[in-house]
């Protein structure tokens, strides 16, 4: 800008202000839809939401359902997998938090809290990503009968908690709901 | 990039720190704020400004929509649908892109007449407008290859006829034809490749403007006289002087092309291509983009055999040639005289050109047949002759008005006219371009 | 000049002997400009009338016509709540899978599917009508448009006429007719001269009236019928026109805001130049 502006008088400068201003204005509203167009898009939200019939999952079997763009494990635990989850100290585990999206950010890594609750406990739920890096741990492995990463070595227990390796939290669960006794949705 | 001397002196410790190690601030203060600009430009000289804007526009709606397009067959015309259906404001970034393109060759098309009406071509700017002209040539190459991505019926049968125009040429016409489509018609590798090449041609568009402003900043614009700078008294310093008022053209220009983006988004477009691609089905009529027209006219004008050549090799050599021409413009014109301001006779050929390329351009968009064939071969004649034969003989022949001395000359001399306000008029008209 | 207006003649006999001399210019007879509530700058869709015409579509027309681009959640537009478009969605049946056993199955559609197609695949479409393959109409009304010919073309412009897609959508249901005396006729076509590529199509006359039940009480005619369907399949095409416009609104104050002050700016910056 030249130099003698700051003899001219206060109209005038206004308008410089007001003009500039304008165009600051406007090219935040220009940047917007730039930025805007890198969000999920309609058709993606739309399947942010699914339901999985369960009806067909006997005890100790598994199913691995799809949603969001990662692996969902449902598991139909047997007795003894609920027992041994149930007999360890929720104060020894490595995370003691529940994990789980359904109840309170504060609730305890019980395995009732861990399941989908009273009367229901012998289903679990959970997003299949090791709380490590990401990677889907196997079913039914590892030192604790539960799952295990095979990319760093983590050990979750039967209740998906982490019991051993690097990864910090136990497998989280989603937000999910019975909508009927034998379909639950998801999201 | 400033021809003259310097005169970007930093006051900040930052500001000399960088001066003695890469001087991007003194480059740009004596590029854009310093340079000298003539001061009697008129509105004719800020498409330039809005090229570059233009540009811009088409790199960056075009960097985002290439984030949700897919370059296959099966998947280019349903992605462009979900963009328009489904991606967050993706409809409007893709109707700015295609629209974009049409204000792009808009504004390209008004710096171009505008500087052969003031002969902006003449030593020492023959560099400038060459670039220019190679400039124009890799932004047609860019939207016909752009216009094939959506994979509509136009987008196929275009590519079809325009990479066809190959085989006209002898002998290895087929084998390049196959060559450039990856296979024996337009097909997925030819989606594919087309994709890749309209991502690269802009950046070399880029390239090729920035040796266009640096040539101009070493020679200096022209204007309206066509006069050289001579004094100090003849320039203003381009910011903020040219800075706003190209900003004000700016903005009228894009408020020309959100009425059409916002109102009228599909006017510039052709309805064939909301329907997907079918190889074994082409629409009634194939018409090209209206910007290509003037030559598609051109290309349908030979309906005849030149000895040798056929009428094929003949259209296809026609239209490139209509092209080509416009490279070697500067040594064409033999006036001593820069400005049709000076130039009667030029003058009235000028416009008579311009509306002659108008009208090539509506035959362009009529069949070929009956009275159009006549009227594209006359019109074409015409397009020819005005550079080859019109060009050279009115600098020879011609009696050019008296110049004034310089610039300020100029300038006083319209100012004391203006008093009355019939001259104002006269003077607006003089200085369209 | 002179030449400007002699250019201008041979263009006006040019045009003369343009009509005069090609007959066989389709459509013969050009739609007829309707009027809609989407059009011009501040126009928007009428719900009411876009939900009888899904209702036209689902019964005059699905049986052979695809929707295909158009997702069941994006009828919410329509003004249905999210529990009708899920109903309105189980309605209909999709393929999916394969399931655990590796078997495709077909379900209830969900929101986040789109209108099945009424065919497997084109050619099973065409078998099945004659060897005319029925459009899908998701995008019809943007894929049809009659030339508007010069200089109407240019005054579209002004009046921002981007109708043409639903105006012929409409002439073409309402245009079939008996076909003049002496005329061949194709064995299995329908004489209808607003067609855009031809005198005849496959298509028989889908519309009358009375056929479709309207519960509003709008007149059960097939000009309503077409009125209504041209409109959702206008809709079904540019479902962000009531976005676009709107937004256009806006982007086309605050410029001429912006351009005044920068107008204003440049004047007193160029104050002290003669130029």
């Amino acid at each position: 800008m030249s130099a003698n502006e700051t003899i001219e008088h206060n109209r005038r400068d206004f308008l410089y202000i007001a003009t500039a201003m304008t165009g600051v204005v406007g090219a935040g509203a220009v940047a917007w839809p730039f930025i805007d167009q890198m969000r999920p898009d309609a058709s993606t939200l739309a399947l942010a939401t699914i339901e999985v019939d369960i009806s067909s999952i006997e005890p100790g079997m598994s199913v691995t359902a799809k949603w969001r763009g990662k692996p969902i494990f449902i598991r139909n635990r047997t007795e003894a997998e609920i027992e041994e989850a149930k007999a360890v100290t929720v104060a020894d585990l490595p995370d003691t938090n529940a994990r789980n999206a359904n109840l309170g950010a504060d609730a305890a890594a019980t395995d009732v809290d861990r399941s989908a609750g009273e009367g229901k406990e012998n289903w679990i739920v959970m997003i299949g990503s090791c709380t490590h890096l990401g990677c889907v741990p196997l079913g039914q492995a590892g030192d604790f009968g539960g799952w295990f990463c095979p990319c760093h070595g983590s050990h979750y227990d039967t209740a998906g908690r982490i019991r051993s390796g690097p990864a910090p939290e136990n497998l989280h669960i989603p937000n999910y709901e019975f909508i009927s006794d034998t379909v639950i949705r998801i999201g | 990039m400033s021809g003259g001397h310097s005169t970007y002196s930093p006051t900040t410790g930052l500001g000399r720190w960088f001066d003695t190690r890469l001087p991007i601030p003194r480059l740009v203060h004596d590029s854009f704020i310093s340079y000298p600009v003539p001061r009697n430009l008129n509105y004719a000289y800020t498409f330039g400004g809005i090229l570059a804007l233009m540009l811009g526009v088409q790199l960056i709606t075009g960097i985002v929509l290439a984030m949700h397009y897919s370059a296959s067959t099966q998947l280019a015309f349903d992605s462009v649908e979900k963009i328009m259906r489904d991606v967050n404001s993706g409809w409007l970034l893709r109707y700015l892109h295609a629209n974009g393109a049409s204000m792009f060759f808009v504004a390209v098309y008004i710096h171009l007449f505008r500087g052969l009406y003031y002969g902006s071509y003449k030593a020492p700017r023959e560099i400038i407008w060459v670039l220019g002209c190679i400039i124009y040539l890799l932004m047609m190459a860019t939207a016909f290859m752009g216009y094939v991505l959506p994979w509509g019926q136009m987008s196929f049968w275009g590519a079809t006829v325009i990479t066809g125009f190959f085989t006209a040429i002898p002998v290895v016409g087929e084998w390049v034809q196959t060559l450039l489509l990856g296979g024996f018609a337009v097909d997925n590798p030819t989606l594919n490749r087309f994709f890749s090449l309209h991502y690269l041609l802009p950046f070399m568009i880029a390239g090729v403007v920035v040796l266009h402003i640096w040539a101009f900043h070493i020679t200096g614009q022209t204007n309206p006289t066509g006069i050289e700078v001579k004094h100090k008294t003849d320039t203003v310093p381009f910011t903020p002087y040219a800075t706003i008022k190209d900003g004000f053209a700016m903005i009228v220009f894009v408020a020309l092309f959100a009425y059409f983006v916002f109102y009228i988004p599909n006017f510039m477009g052709h309805a064939d291509n909301y329907i997907p691609a079918d190889p074994l089905k082409t629409p009634a009529h194939i018409v090209p983009e209206w910007y290509f027209l003037p030559f598609y006219a051109i290309l349908r004008a030979i309906t005849f055999s030149i000895g040798p050549i056929d009428s094929k090799l003949g259209g296809v050599l026609a239209m490139f040639g209509a092209v080509l021409i416009l490279f070697v413009v500067p040594w064409l014109d033999t006036s001593k005289v820069r400005s049709a301001v000076y130039r009667p006779w030029y003058k009235l050929f000028f416009w008579l050109f311009l509306v002659n390329a108008v009208f090539l351009g509506w035959l362009g968009s009529r069949p070929a047949e009956g009275i159009y064939i006549a009227l594209m071969q006359a019109a074409t004649a015409f397009y020819f002759g005005f550079f080859i034969i019109i060009m050279p003989l009115l600098g020879l022949i011609e009696t050019p008005r008296r110049l004034p001395n310089s610039i300020t000359e100029a300038v006083l001399e319209k100012k004391k006219k203006g008093s009355a306000s019939a001259q104002t008029a006269a003077a607006a008209t003089e200085t369209q371009g | 000049m002179n030449s400007f207006i002699k250019g201008l003649a041979a263009f006006g006999i040019a045009l003369g002997v343009a009509t005069s001399a090609q007959a066989a210019e389709y459509p013969l007879v050009k739609p007829v400009e309707q009027d809609w509530t989407f059009a011009g700058p501040f126009g928007t869709y009428d719900k009411g009338q876009l939900q009888r015409g899904l209702k036209v579509y689902r019964e005059g027309c699905a049986a052979c016509h695809g929707l295909t681009r158009v997702a069941f959640r994006t009828l919410a537009d329509l003004g249905y709540s999210e529990a009708q478009v899920r109903s309105l969605a189980a309605e209909y049946e999709v393929n999916d899978g394969p399931n655990a056993d590796g078997e495709m199955f077909d379900r209830a559609a969900l929101p986040s599917d789109y209108f099945p197609s009424p065919f497997a695949n084109p050619e099973a479409a065409a078998a099945a009508n004659n060897g005319a393959a029925p459009p899908d109409l998701s995008l019809i009304a943007k894929a049809r448009a009659v030339e508007r010919g010069f200089p109407t073309f240019v005054f579209d412009i002004f009046t921002q006429y981007a109708e043409s897609g639903p105006d012929y959508v409409y002439s073409l249901l309402t245009g079939y007719q008996d076909a003049p005396e002496g005329y061949n006729q194709q064995p299995g076509t329908h004489y209808n001269p607003h067609f855009l590529s031809g005198t005849s199509l496959s298509m028989p006359n889908p519309l009358s009236d009375g056929q479709i039940s309207y519960d509003d009480g709008s007149p059960e005619t097939v000009d309503q019928y077409a009125h209504d369907v041209a409109a959702f399949l206008m809709w079904a095409a540019e479902p962000h026109l009531e976005a676009r416009k709107h937004m256009g609104f806006n982007v086309m104050v605050f410029l001429m805001l912006f351009g005044a002050l920068v107008y204003l700016t440049k004047r007193k910056v160029w104050a002290n130049v003669d130029h």
